[in-house]
């Protein structure tokens, strides 16, 4: 009796410290910033990491998106273009119109975004599209029309105000305004998800969703939502896309949606539904933009860049599935 | 609804020849857009409907044709590979580095498609070995491999093949106005079919993608089938990476970055079910020709290609709504 006693108690503390997946991260990327440190002198100080974080905090709000797709088991591939299509429609306006004010700038890049997302939402939720089929149609629909309302050409730096330009660059607080929208966004959607009943009801469906039908849940709003909602924070990304590069590209992050697929992954959100956390995708998005920052110190040539992502997350993939495979070993069983 | 077995055929069972059901299908949607988009294409240009301009046409959707073939495996056992114009320059990629680095241009064809096929495999193995989502793995691959391309070549170039290399790409067969490239297609298309509508192998290929658990239970070799099509898809790649490669005699690691998108577009309008476990050679063929035909006459009207590929996005969409639609309207 004793032994079992032990042996389940040790059991525990193997499964929180697996088991839990921010912290299972958290320690990999002090690994990670030991190992690069040891490699680079530049990479260990405040103001590179203050770099990190400004590279990754767009990657980050469009991961979030991500992963509220990604519970309710689909996928959304045209966030890039949804990102790359708000930006330029807010470029060209803020172009044409000096005077606007930035939080209106911004307010608009999320309506463009919330009316493509719906767009993809509806043909996902009503039209019943499968999330992959729909979302590459819509990846190349919004990509073409990005080129279709620019003619191909650049909104550059001079043609934008400064008051636009310094949405990315200024500070609230102290902190810069980069951060401060991802921290926002993060405590938003961090009790959007944990303690409102939409936010319960996204996981409900994204575990099973015959069940979720059959308790009740309107299964065609929340699939609609999660689309919805990813579209408005590539709005929100979009312009400060824009005004962070201050240009706007008809193929602005082009390949971002691969990114935003590896730092959910890489966060714990499962492929098959149902689970992930806006702290483990934070985490997934941090350690990305921390390989990326160490590949540039290390001077890797940017060719290597489109491999190693991919390699990433492959490993990501494989390794998940095999150590979540070993846990239901180990557990007692229970569901499937 | 269907709660009368009487009316589903079973196993091994023919559905008994009506007339109704025979002109039902998807295929005889497919040939009247084909013969619309033929009769507004020759009304934009006199010079369309002329032999050699038909036959000259078809250099322009060949090689999209060879992958779409394979893929229609792929979609019909319920599975996706996204993988495939990547694999396409990757294969051609090493391909040209092959060459130029004095090897002998057949040998390095040999290599280009000996790349692709490992690709397709690695593929292949993942999914049935480690049970990840095809989704997933061929979306890693999808950057790994046009990665490796770019690590090989990074922004350079190879040019200058022999001709002889470029005939099949870019040749005829003797006078005549037929290009290789087509006779290559039919051969491989009358080949799929076959495969997919009269061989053991095809049968299975429907059985799991209309259930995959039942398939296993019934002694279907699932693994088996589904590593040797991925490992097809990536040879298939492969040779439209090396077709492709003849026909512009050039290659770069960013050649085939819209293919993957076309490529399903056709296949699911020609009739494919995304679910799996439905569709036909014949209808993909027409898909086939109705888009490539369709990309013809915009450019005709001097369509930019981003325009296009908005067409072809909600084309897309449509052709996965249409028969929704009908089956609803036929359904009350």
């Amino acid at each position: 009796m004793e032994n079992t006693v032990i042996k389940d108690q040790r059991k525990s503390i193997f499964k929180i410290i697996l088991g839990r997946r921010e912290i299972a991260l958290v320690v990999f990327i002090a690994i990670l910033i030991v190992v690069i440190s040891l490699r680079s002198p530049y990479f260990f100080n405040l103001n590179n990491f203050r770099d990190i974080l400004l590279d990754s905090s767009i990657l980050m709000i469009i991961a979030i998106g991500q992963m509220m797709v990604m519970i309710t088991r689909g996928i959304d591939l045209s966030v890039a273009s949804t990102l790359a299509f708000s930006g330029m429609a807010v470029g060209l306006i803020v172009s044409h119109n000096w005077g606007i004010h930035p939080i209106l700038a911004i307010l608009m890049g999320m309506g463009v975004g919330l009316v493509l997302g719906s767009f993809t939402g509806f043909l996902v939720s009503k039209a019943k599209i499968p999330p992959i089929i729909a979302t590459i149609a819509t990846m190349t629909i919004y990509r073409g029309a990005t080129y279709m309302i620019s003619g191909g050409a650049w909104v550059d730096a001079s043609e934008m105000p400064d008051s636009f330009k310094h949405i990315s660059r200024g500070t609230i607080l102290g902190i810069p305004n980069l951060i401060f929208t991802v921290i926002v966004v993060s405590l938003i959607f961090y009790y959007f998800l944990g303690h409102i009943r939409t936010g319960r009801e996204i996981y409900a469906f994204g575990s099973n969703p015959d069940a979720a039908r059959f308790v009740g849940i309107g299964v065609e709003k929340i699939n609609f939502i999660v689309y919805m909602l990813s579209g408005v924070l590539c709005g929100l990304a979009g312009v400060l896309w824009v005004s962070r590069y201050a240009s706007a590209q008809s193929n602005s992050a082009s390949g971002f949606e691969l990114l935003t697929v590896a730092a959910c992954v890489i966060g714990g959100v499962s492929m098959f539904g149902g689970s992930g956390s806006v702290p483990g995708v934070l985490l997934g998005s941090l350690m990305l933009g921390i390989v990326t920052n160490a590949l540039n110190l290390i001077r890797v040539s940017p060719f290597w860049k489109l491999a190693i992502q991919g390699l990433i997350i492959l490993i990501a993939v494989v390794a998940d599935t095999i150590i979540s495979r070993r846990f239901a070993k180990v557990l007692p069983k229970g569901g499937s | 609804m269907n709660n009368n077995p009487n009316n589903i055929p079973g196993i091994g069972e023919r559905r008994p020849f009506s007339l109704r059901f025979f002109f039902m299908r998807w295929e005889w949607i497919l040939v009247v857009l084909v013969i619309i988009v033929i009769i507004i294409n020759s009304n934009i240009s006199p010079y369309f409907f002329k032999v050699t301009n038909l036959f000259d046409m078809t250099f322009n959707f060949m090689e999209l044709g060879i992958v779409v073939l394979i893929m229609t495996f792929v979609i019909i056992i319920g599975q996706i590979d996204l993988s495939v114009g990547s694999n396409m320059a990757l294969s051609s990629v090493v391909m040209g580095i092959s060459y130029q680095t004095g090897l002998n241009i057949w040998i390095a064809m040999l290599l280009g498609l000996a790349t692709g096929t490992l690709g397709g495999f690695f593929n292949g193995i993942i999914i049935t070995r480690v049970k990840i989502h095809s989704i997933m793995v061929t979306l890693a691959t999808y950057s790994l491999f046009r990665g490796i391309a770019y690590v090989l070549l990074e922004d350079r170039v190879v040019t200058g093949f022999p001709p002889k290399f470029l005939y099949i790409g870019q040749g005829y067969i003797g006078n005549s106005p037929v290009p290789v490239e087509l006779v290559i297609f039919v051969v491989l298309a009358i080949l799929f079919g076959l495969i997919l509508h009269k061989s053991t192998f095809g049968r299975y290929m429907y059985a799991i993608g209309n259930n995959e658990l039942a398939s296993r239970y019934s002694g279907v070799p699932v693994d088996r089938i589904t590593v040797t099509i991925y490992t097809g898809s990536g040879f298939m790649s492969a040779l439209a990476g090396v077709l492709f490669t003849s026909r512009i005699s050039v290659t770069r690691p960013n050649i085939a970055e819209s293919f993957l998108f076309e490529v399903i577009t056709i296949v699911l309008l020609g009739g494919v079910s995304i679910y799996g476990g439905e569709g036909s050679i014949i209808g993909v063929v027409l898909s086939l020709f109705l888009i490539g035909m369709t990309r013809r006459g915009l450019t005709l009207v001097n369509t930019p290609s981003e325009t296009m590929s908005v067409v072809i996005g909600c084309i897309l969409i449509i052709a996965i709504l249409i028969p929704k639609v009908l089956r609803r309207i036929i359904r009350e």
